[in-house]
């Protein structure tokens, strides 16, 4: 039976969330027109009035907005309400440049946890559960975002954070925990800590779910988790800039669906504008139809995703994305080609003689770009015979270059040498700029 | 012929190519009190196998692997060598006239005797090629 968090929304048709998107985004403009200082001058600059917008596809009359906007109006330049409207601030890490504040108006908590508790309603999750939050807690939006989500639902939530893992697989059996949120790459390292401790995640504990997400994985890594940990994996998606995670997969486990009424997306061309035909990959572009402390319109997220197609055997009528494959800026240019750090995930995750973890090492060489993937070896799939581990090593370097259209080098490593993360994998070096 | 009597069990373990891989596993085996009787390391571009024979073989391969080594054991035999010019050349030969592969090889010198380690392709062969042509193969227990 399947359980809806709020129907009425939920199961709307096409044609009628399509309305009231139309509706909400002039409302939204002549609001910014008249109380945004930096929205009346963008749209001035750019040669647009509210008036012009008369119809949903008019948004692409309105101008971009970039995370540079974000970090240029540092701290509050962009905020539009006053201070005391305001019921909390988060503050993005700031690690690729100037930190991002984000503010809340009661309403925009409320429009955040309403989208979370719709999500993880179609997850499957509800009252009974016990949910452990292991994504950071405190300016990080991921740890509080699914607290308030899944309290809403009348989930049991143990606040976890991040970090201590040893911890978080004791009390992950010792409070019955059924669901858990984290990092894909973190879900794994639980699983790995977990073994060293003789715990069997299937065999040892309740968890039946994971959502994931907050970096770029791949189906064949949910296979692994999921036959792995014997667990199902939801993906989640949002970024602080948008209030943090809001939108998860629904139990056909099919791409996220992304609630018409809180936001409208467009998948556009990264290097022409151009909106990209239905289900084409593209750099994801997204307006926030109800968020009032942060007003987000035509906001360039920089990540890489596509439309699933037709209707959702959940029902609900509300598009969906697929799983996020790359991000506009870990896009790296090798000799030309463009090259994300998860199609070489993708990749090494079907070849059993190595492990997921993995390193690339970008160096120019005699004004070459070379590119260096460093894996580890499976221990299964040792041999003491140097030839075989020679055979490993080019079938990799094989395969990786049939996926990515240009060739690598390809480093053996020890089991367990290569960094494991517990927050956003960092597992690009580029020394090309250095 | 069953080879299975003078099958020793070597203990093989992957190493990356940097420095302290051998000291660590060097100092594990002080640590643990295990004895080396021999060993060899074979590199490649990149990384290296580093191959052992030790008085206490599964004590090794615990050790090593609970400290994150990938490690294998493998079936090697040990052959009694003439200590003298051609003690060589005389079980090569034999291998050789009987169309046997050695996949790899190291040897000791010892106060006693000398011994040569082979890990060969087709062990039961060698093993009967070995013992007819009258060498004397060094049994596992020999080496604890």
């Amino acid at each position: 039976m399947m359980q809806y968090w709020d129907p009425r929304i939920e199961l709307m048709s096409e044609e009628k969330l399509q309305d009231m998107q139309y509706r909400l985004l002039k409302y939204l403009v002549y609001r910014l027109y008249g109380f945004s200082p930096f929205y009346q001058r963008r749209m001035k600059e750019h040669g647009v009035h509210p008036d012009d917008i008369e119809s949903l596809s008019d948004i692409k009359k309105l101008p971009f907005m970039y995370k540079q906007d974000l970090r240029d109006h540092y701290p509050d330049g962009l905020i539009v309400n006053d201070q005391e409207e305001l019921v909390r601030y988060h503050v993005s890490s700031g690690t690729t440049g100037k930190p991002t504040v984000v503010a809340y108006t009661q309403r925009d908590l409320d429009n955040w946890t309403t989208s979370l508790a719709r999500a993880l309603t179609s997850t499957g999750l509800c009252r009974g559960d016990v949910i452990q939050v292991s994504y950071g807690y405190g300016l990080f939006t991921g740890g509080l975002g699914l607290h308030y989500g899944a309290e809403r639902i009348g989930a049991t939530v143990v606040p976890m954070s991040v970090g201590n893992t040893e911890r978080q697989i004791e009390l992950m059996q010792d409070l019955r925990v059924t669901a858990i949120a984290c990092t894909p790459s973190y879900l794994l390292h639980i699983g790995e800590v977990a073994e060293k401790m003789g715990v069997s995640i299937k065999n040892n504990t309740h968890l039946k779910r994971a959502i994931v997400g907050a970096e770029p994985w791949s189906e064949k890594m949910r296979d692994r988790i999921e036959s792995w940990l014997g667990i199902k994996a939801y993906d989640i998606y949002g970024t602080s800039e948008l209030s943090g995670p809001l939108f998860t997969e629904c139990e056909a486990q099919a791409g996220f669906h992304v609630w018409s009424d809180l936001i409208l997306v467009e998948i556009l061309d990264p290097d022409t504008d151009e909106v990209l035909p239905h289900g084409q990959r593209g750099e994801l572009v997204v307006t926030m139809l109800q968020k009032e402390g942060l007003p987000i319109i035509r906001y360039r997220t920089g990540d890489i995703t596509a439309f699933e197609s037709g209707p959702c055997s959940c029902g609900r009528t509300h598009p969906r994305l697929q799983r996020l494959s790359g991000r506009v800026d870990d896009m790296l240019i090798i000799r030309g080609i463009n090259v994300f750090p998860s199609q070489v995930e993708h990749t090494l995750m079907g070849i059993k003689e190595v492990g997921e973890h993995f390193m690339i090492e970008i160096d120019r060489i005699n004004s070459l770009d070379d590119m260096l993937i460093k894996v580890e070896i499976a221990p299964d799939a040792f041999s003491d015979k140097i030839p075989d581990l020679i055979h490993i090593r080019k079938n990799v370097e094989h395969q990786l270059k049939n996926q990515l259209n240009v060739s690598v080098h390809v480093e053996l490593a020890d089991p367990g040498s290569l960094p494991r993360f517990e927050g956003k994998a960092k597992r690009v070096i580029d020394r090309r700029s250095m | 012929m069953n080879s299975e009597p003078y099958l020793i069990k070597q203990v093989s373990l992957f190493s990356e190519n940097k420095p302290g891989r051998l000291a660590a596993m060097a100092k594990a085996f002080l640590d643990e009190g295990i004895n080396i009787k021999a060993f060899s390391i074979a590199e490649a571009d990149g990384f290296g196998v580093i191959r052992v024979l030790v008085d206490r073989t599964k004590d090794a391969y615990l050790k090593l692997s609970s400290m994150g080594f990938n490690v294998a054991y493998t079936d090697v035999i040990a052959v009694e060598m003439r200590d003298e010019p051609g003690g060589l050349y005389e079980i090569a030969s034999r291998l050789a006239d009987a169309s046997i592969n050695i996949e790899y090889s190291y040897a000791y010198s010892g106060k006693e005797k000398a011994v040569l380690i082979l890990r060969v392709d087709q062990v039961e062969d060698a093993v009967q090629h070995i013992r007819e042509a009258g060498f004397n193969l060094v049994m596992q227990q020999e080496f604890s």
